[in-house]
C-alpha cells in the first residue's frame, strides 16, 4: 500500500498509519484494489496535552492526581506518546461477505494542511468540513472548504483541547 | 453479505453534483435568467424535523439549485462528553438523537466495554436487543407519523402517535421515563427487567401487525400518496454506496446491506428476521423498507420476549459496575466501590474503538479514544443523519417544491444528531 508507515492492531481492529502527504493515494487504493468502497467516518481528534496529568483535568485535586500510584482508579501509567497533534481517522467499510472494517489514519500537526478525499469518496464533503470546523484542520483541495457547524464568523475550533468550556460571551446582534 | 444483483438502473451514470457533491448549483443557462428566485426554507419549518436551513433556488416550481445549511442545534455532545466520567456520559448519548434514543446509549455502552474488554451477561443483551427494536419501531413510527403529515395524510399522525405512546408506556414501565431512558450501563443494564413488563410487551407484539396493516390500508393504496412518493427522489445504488447512505436510504436503494446480518452485534445472529430491499430508489421504496422493518422488528421483539435468559442482568466487575444497593450497609467494601465509582468513576484502559450497530437511521458509529484515565479523551458519533442529509441535492434533481417535502422527509434526518 503506497505510504503505509505502521499497522496497528488492538481490540480486533486493524489501523493503517499512513504518511500524510500520500493520504490520497493511500485511500485511492483502498477503495479501488481492496474494496473498501464505503467511507462511513471521519474522526479527528486532538492529543494537545494527552501524556501531561494536566490538560484533561482529572476528577481530584486541582494539580491532578499521582498518576503513576497504583490502585487508584486513575492514571496507572502514562499514555504512550503521540507523533504529533491531530490524528484522523478515516473509517473504512468493505460492504461485502464478513464486513471489512479498517480505519486510516493520518497525523498532523497544527495548520499542517491534510489532502481531501472528496474525489474518492464524495461523502468526505462534510466529515472534512466538520473536522475544519470543530478542530481546525485544513483540507488541500476541498470545494467548498467552510465551516459547517458553527457559524461562518466564528472564531476558533470548539473540540481542540485548549478551547475553554463555557465562559464564552454572549454576542447580541445589534452589538457592534 | 452478498449484494443482491445488478438490476435496470434507476438513472444513467451519477447524479452526484459536482465539484460539491452536496451542492446542487444552478445552471449556466438559469445563472444569467430572471426567473430564478431564491428562497430560504427553513430553519423554523414544520416540515424540517427542527432546524434545517435548506437555500433553494426555484425555476417556477422546479428546484434548480439547493443547498443545506446545518449547525442550528450544535450543542457541544461531544465537548461535554470529554468533561464527564465515562459513567456519566452515558447520559449525553441518547439526547444526541431524541428519536432513537436506545441505540445511541447502546453504541456508546458497546464502545466503552469493548475497551474494557468486559463481558455483559447474556439477559442483558437481549434485553438491549430488545429494546433496540422496540426503539426503531418507535423511530419509524414517528418518521411515518410526521412525514405523512407533510404530505398531507393528517390522520396518520394520530394512529402513529398511539401505538408509540405504548412504546413510550414499556419503556416507562421498565426504565422509568420514557424517552432517554439511560437504561444500558457499562457492563449490562442499570435494573433489572420488572416482572409487568413481560405481559405488556406481549400484548403489544399482539397489538402491533394489527396497527402496521392499518398505516398501510391509510396510505398504501392511497393515489395521492403514491403520486407523491413514486419515482420521485432517485437514488441510485452506485450514488447511495459514494455518498455514505446507510439504513433505510441504502436498502431503499437496492442495496442488500444491514449492520444486524453482516457484522451481528447482541444476540442478532440467533434470531430470524428479514432484511427488506426495494430496488426502485425512490421515497416510496424507503416509505416500503420502514413498514417492512416495523414488522421484522416485531418479530424479533416476539423472539427476545420468549428466549429472554435468567440470571444476571450486569457483570459483576467491581471496578465498574456499582456494587448492589443492599450490600452497601453491610460491606465495606462495596461502599468503598460505591463512593469510587460514583465520585471519580472508572478508568478505562488507553485505546481507540470504533464501534458500530444499525440504529433506526442507519449506520451508527461511535469512535472513542481514552488515555486510560476516569473520563473520555474523544468521543465521535457518525450521525447517519448528518450523512443523510448530504444526498439530499443528489435526490433533489428534477423536483419541484412539494417534492422537497417529500424528499427531505423520506431521508429520516433528526437534526439533534446532525448537529450533535
Amino acid at each position: 500500500m503506497p505510504g503505509l508507515v505502521e499497522v496497528l492492531e488492538a481490540h480486533g481492529e486493524t489501523t493503517l498509519v499512513v504518511d500524510t502527504p500520500r493520504l490520497l493515494e493511500a485511500a485511492g487504493h483502498l477503495r479501488d484494489e481492496l474494496g473498501f468502497d464505503f467511507l462511513s467516518d471521519i474522526a479527528a481528534t486532538d492529543y494537545l496535552g494527552w501524556d501531561s496529568k494536566d490538560v484533561s483535568g482529572y476528577i481530584g485535586t486541582p494539580a491532578g492526581r499521582d498518576l503513576n500510584k497504583p490502585s487508584t482508579q486513575g492514571h496507572q501509567r502514562l499514555p504512550r506518546p503521540k507523533a504529533r497533534r491531530f490524528s484522523l481517522s478515516y473509517h473504512l467499510l468493505g460492504m461485502r461477505e464478513g464486513a471489512p472494517r479498517v480505519r486510516l489514519q493520518a497525523w498532523v500537526d497544527d495548520g499542517e494542511p491534510v489532502q481531501s478525499l472528496v474525489s474518492v469518496w464524495p461523502t468526505a464533503d462534510w466529515h472534512e468540513r466538520e473536522a475544519w470546523d470543530l478542530m481546525g484542520i485544513r483540507f488541500d483541495g476541498h470545494p467548498n472548504h467552510r465551516r459547517i457547524l458553527m457559524d461562518d464568523d466564528w472564531e476558533g475550533h470548539p473540540l481542540r483541547k485548549d478551547y475553554p468550556i463555557g465562559g464564552e460571551p454572549v454576542r447580541f446582534s445589534g452589538e457592534e | 453479505m452478498a449484494l443482491a444483483p445488478e438490476r435496470p438502473r434507476i438513472y444513467e451514470g451519477s447524479r452526484i453534483p459536482s465539484p460539491i457533491p452536496s451542492v446542487l448549483e444552478l445552471s449556466n443557462a438559469l445563472r444569467s435568467s430572471q426567473d430564478v428566485l431564491t428562497v430560504n426554507f427553513g430553519p423554523n419549518h414544520p416540515s424540517t424535523h427542527g432546524v434545517l436551513r435548506l437555500v433553494v433556488d426555484l425555476h417556477g416550481e422546479e428546484v434548480v439549485g439547493l443547498a443545506a445549511v446545518v449547525g442550528y442545534l450544535h450543542t457541544g455532545f461531544e465537548k461535554n462528553m470529554e468533561q464527564k466520567s465515562w459513567w456519566k456520559a452515558i447520559t449525553y448519548a441518547p439526547r444526541i438523537d431524541y428519536v432513537s434514543f436506545q441505540n445511541n446509549e447502546l453504541v456508546f455502552v458497546l464502545a466503552v466495554e469493548k475497551l474494557l474488554q468486559i463481558d455483559v451477561p447474556p439477559r442483558a443483551t437481549w434485553m438491549r436487543m430488545l429494546l433496540a427494536e422496540l426503539n426503531r419501531i418507535h423511530s419509524h413510527l414517528v418518521w411515518l407519523g410526521t412525514a405523512a403529515l407533510e404530505l398531507g395524510a393528517i390522520s396518520m399522525f394520530w394512529y402513529c402517535f398511539r401505538e408509540r405512546d405504548r412504546i413510550l408506556d414499556l419503556f416507562e414501565l421498565v426504565a422509568g421515563f420514557r424517552m432517554h431512558t439511560r437504561y444500558f450501563q457499562v457492563g449490562g443494564l442499570a435494573e433489572d427487567i420488572p416482572p409487568g413488563f413481560f405481559d405488556e410487551c406481549a400484548k403489544f407484539v399482539e397489538l402491533m401487525p394489527h396497527a402496521i396493516d392499518d398505516y398501510e390500508s391509510l396510505v398504501d393504496r392511497n393515489q395521492i400518496w403514491l403520486e407523491r412518493t413514486q419515482g420521485i427522489g432517485l437514488l441510485s445504488r452506485a450514488d447511495a454506496i459514494a455518498l455514505g447512505q446507510s439504513g433505510p436510504v441504502l436498502r431503499g436503494s437496492g442495496v442488500d446491506w444491514d449492520l444486524r446480518r453482516a457484522q451481528p452485534y447482541l444476540a442478532y445472529d440467533q434470531v430470524d428476521f428479514r432484511v427488506p430491499v426495494y430496488q426502485e430508489g425512490d421515497v416510496y421504496a424507503r416509505y416500503r423498507v420502514r413498514m417492512e422493518e416495523m414488522r421484522e422488528s416485531v418479530r424479533i421483539v416476539d423472539q427476545a420476549l420468549r428466549r429472554l435468559p435468567g440470571g444476571a442482568w450486569i457483570a459483576d466487575d467491581r471496578k465498574v459496575v456499582l456494587p448492589p444497593r443492599e450490600e452497601l450497609h453491610t460491606s465495606m467494601e462495596s461502599l468503598i466501590h460505591h463512593f469510587k465509582i460514583v465520585t471519580e468513576g472508572f478508568s478505562v484502559p488507553e485505546g481507540e474503538v470504533y464501534v458500530t450497530v444499525e440504529s433506526p437511521r442507519g449506520e451508527l458509529g461511535c469512535y472513542v479514544v481514552s488515555d486510560g484515565g476516569p473520563r473520555p479523551w474523544r468521543v465521535k458519533f457518525r450521525a447517519p443523519s448528518f450523512v443523510a442529509l448530504e444526498a439530499t441535492a443528489t435526490c433533489m434533481r428534477q423536483a419541484l417544491v412539494a417534492d422537497l417535502i417529500a424528499i427531505v422527509g423520506s431521508l429520516d434526518t433528526v437534526m439533534g444528531e446532525v448537529d450533535r
